[in-house]
């Protein structure tokens, strides 16, 4: 079936913004921040900025807050009181302006939240967020979303899709349920579309690597230590790869409080030593190599033969804020090309 | 270049070093660390101005220690750093040859000692730059309320991804006081309040030993101006006890020894 089209202009998109956040919705998109730009929550279109190629953060914060309440719990006659979250007083939100790699990951976060049983903080964060993509009209060097099944116009992921056409004017593109919900609650805001092709508009963003090769060769690099200690002894084991990432899902519980007190839910990285040290003192992966090796068949081995998903969406964030240039793409090409 | 690339060679050639720990070519056209270990490869190594990290980093984790011998490019945070780590015992006397490269370029100065790095760094112009000392003293000026004001915002944005503490060639602990959790001395989550007891921490951590490199601020992805802090203690403690760290390989660090004759009262 033909994807419905509209158009919106930079005005109209003003006003849609006002209207969500008169709804009570809180709206997450790019905002500047000195030479940086991050997600953060935003009243106007004018604190919004569209112009970036990516930003620090993905928005997996919205549905995947890096500090989040599980539960609290106190004691009351020598019994334990569990008080769960309520889940109908999440807010609703709607992430605007992010790239279509980022609206892609949800797929992954959500393979991972929901595969064995559902997390349901996660899923009912999930189900009240509407996904406002953009498509990239500018790459760079670090990305490589056509190389992982995505697309600086891809659709994917995003509910609705906006295309800047330029002068103001943008191509929108409803692409599920809740984005006709969101368009039809807008009156006047959306015209019927004149452009129907986008291609003109996007990045060119060019296949660096065949992923078919990818999952095969990292099974049979597996046992390579001296390739993996090669590939990541610059690496510093910090986690701005992971915590930047729209797909890293890793977390770590912490109780806070005593007698009573709350159980949270705090991002975590595999590139951490302490991430898989045991009780006893073992440590099945002690070297940072091996925890380097890990971060790629995560994401590229493990995720698509468990949850038929890759773990990965191309974006580049991981390599733009490594302090040690430690380059994804660079990586998975010189894997592509292993003979082990 | 050439300079550099024809020593790194003749030293790996003569066995003199097992690895030479260096700058190459990295992504955008900035310098990322190498790892050089054939004199065949030397060719790779570069010196500009984009080669900023502290490659003394290295010199502390296990995975570069177990290559032998190292011959590491410096700059001149770098030679600080090897004496305070010397300082420390972390690093032995004779056991690392340092490249110390001058801003010239062309011109390679080996420094096989804590002696030659201590006499080549005291001809250093050590001080901060004028833009550096304008930034310090714009934060100092601030008053108390807006001082926390300024901290709080930029540590909402800290994400406990410990950048910061990976890229300090100081913050070499294999157990970091944040991870130990029986009992818990700092909050692990990143809230407000774990955020800003980790990032004091760490500052008061380094207070005395830092050379102000820069990598903390380089590091962090969110853009946190972590080496203020570090600026301003390390002015303090200047201020306090007349120490600069990283100057020499034996002294008593400012904020770790005990002398009887202190003057304060309460030590006693």
């Amino acid at each position: 079936m033909e994807t419905e089209t509209r158009s919106i202009n930079h005005e109209a998109l003003s006003k849609l913004i006002s209207q969500w956040r008169s709804e009570g919705k809180q709206v997450l998109a790019p905002k500047k921040n000195g030479d940086k730009v991050d997600f953060a929550w935003v009243t106007s279109l004018a604190e919004v900025s569209l112009d970036q190629v990516q930003t620090v953060q993905s928005p997996k914060s919205a549905v995947f807050p890096r500090v989040e309440e599980l539960f609290a719990f106190h004691s009351r006659d020598g019994q334990v009181v569990i008080n769960e979250r309520d889940l109908a007083a999440l807010p609703g939100t709607v992430i605007f302006g992010l790239r279509p790699c980022d609206a892609a990951a949800f797929a992954a976060l959500a393979a991972i939240f929901t595969w064995d049983s559902p997390d349901s903080l996660f899923s009912a964060r999930l189900a009240k967020t509407v996904v406002v993509g953009l498509s990239c009209p500018r790459a760079d060097e670090y990305c490589f979303c056509t190389s992982v099944g995505g697309g600086p116009g891809a659709a994917t992921g995003s509910d609705i899709l906006l295309t800047d056409l330029g002068h103001g004017a943008y191509l929108v593109e409803i692409v599920s349920a809740k984005g006709r919900q969101m368009v039809q609650a807008a009156p006047g805001l959306f015209q019927p579309s004149v452009v129907k092709e986008k291609e003109t508009f996007l990045a060119q963003v060019d296949r660096a690597f065949d992923l078919d090769k990818i999952a095969p060769a990292l099974v049979a690099l597996f046992d390579e230590p001296a390739f993996w200690a090669e590939q990541s002894r610059r690496c510093l084991g910090c986690g701005a790869c992971a915590y930047g990432g729209p797909t890293c899902a890793c977390f770590d519980i912490q109780d806070e409080g005593g007698v009573s007190g709350k159980r949270l839910r705090c991002w975590d990285s595999c590139g951490f030593g302490l991430f898989t040290l045991h009780t006893s003192g073992h440590n099945p992966r002690p070297l940072q190599s091996q925890r380097w090796r890990q971060r790629l068949m995560h994401k590229f081995a493990y995720m698509p033969e468990r949850q038929q998903v890759i773990g990965c969406v191309g974006c580049g964030r991981c390599s733009r804020a490594c302090p040690v240039d430690m380059n994804i793409l660079e990586h998975l090409r010189a894997i592509a090309e292993a003979k082990p | 270049m050439d300079a550099l690339q024809n020593k790194a060679a003749e030293l790996l050639v003569a066995k003199t070093v097992q690895v030479v720990i260096g700058y190459g070519r990295g992504s955008g056209g900035a310098a990322r660390a190498v790892f050089i270990r054939e004199a065949s490869k030397a060719h790779s190594l570069i010196f500009d101005g984009t080669c900023r990290q502290n490659l003394a980093v290295y010199l502390m984790k296990p995975e570069v220690r177990q290559l032998g011998k190292a011959a590491l490019v410096a700059t001149p945070h770098a030679l600080r750093t090897i004496l305070q780590l010397a300082a420390e015992n972390q690093v032995a006397d004779g056991g690392l040859l340092v490249l110390a490269v001058p801003a010239s370029g062309d011109e390679i100065v080996p420094l096989a000692t804590f002696a030659a790095i201590e006499a080549h760094g005291a001809a250093l112009d050590n001080d901060m730059s004028a833009a550096e000392k304008a930034e310090l003293q714009k934060f100092s000026a601030m008053g108390l309320e807006q001082r926390r004001q300024f901290w709080e915002e930029q540590f909402s944005r800290c994400l406990k991804c410990y950048a910061c503490r990976a890229a300090c060639p100081l913050c070499y602990c294999t157990r970091c006081t944040v991870e130990c959790n029986q009992p818990q001395w700092i909050p692990v989550p990143a809230h407000d309040l774990g955020n800003l007891e980790w990032n004091v921490m760490r500052a008061m951590h380094l207070a005395g030993r830092c050379v102000d490199c820069g990598d903390c601020s380089r590091a962090c992805p969110v853009g946190i101006p972590l080496h203020l802090l570090n600026r301003k203690l390390a002015g303090d403690v200047f201020a306090a006890f007349h120490f600069r760290s990283g100057m020499a390989a034996k002294v008593d660090n400012a904020m770790s020894t005990f002398k009887p004759n202190d003057p304060e009262d309460f030590i006693r």
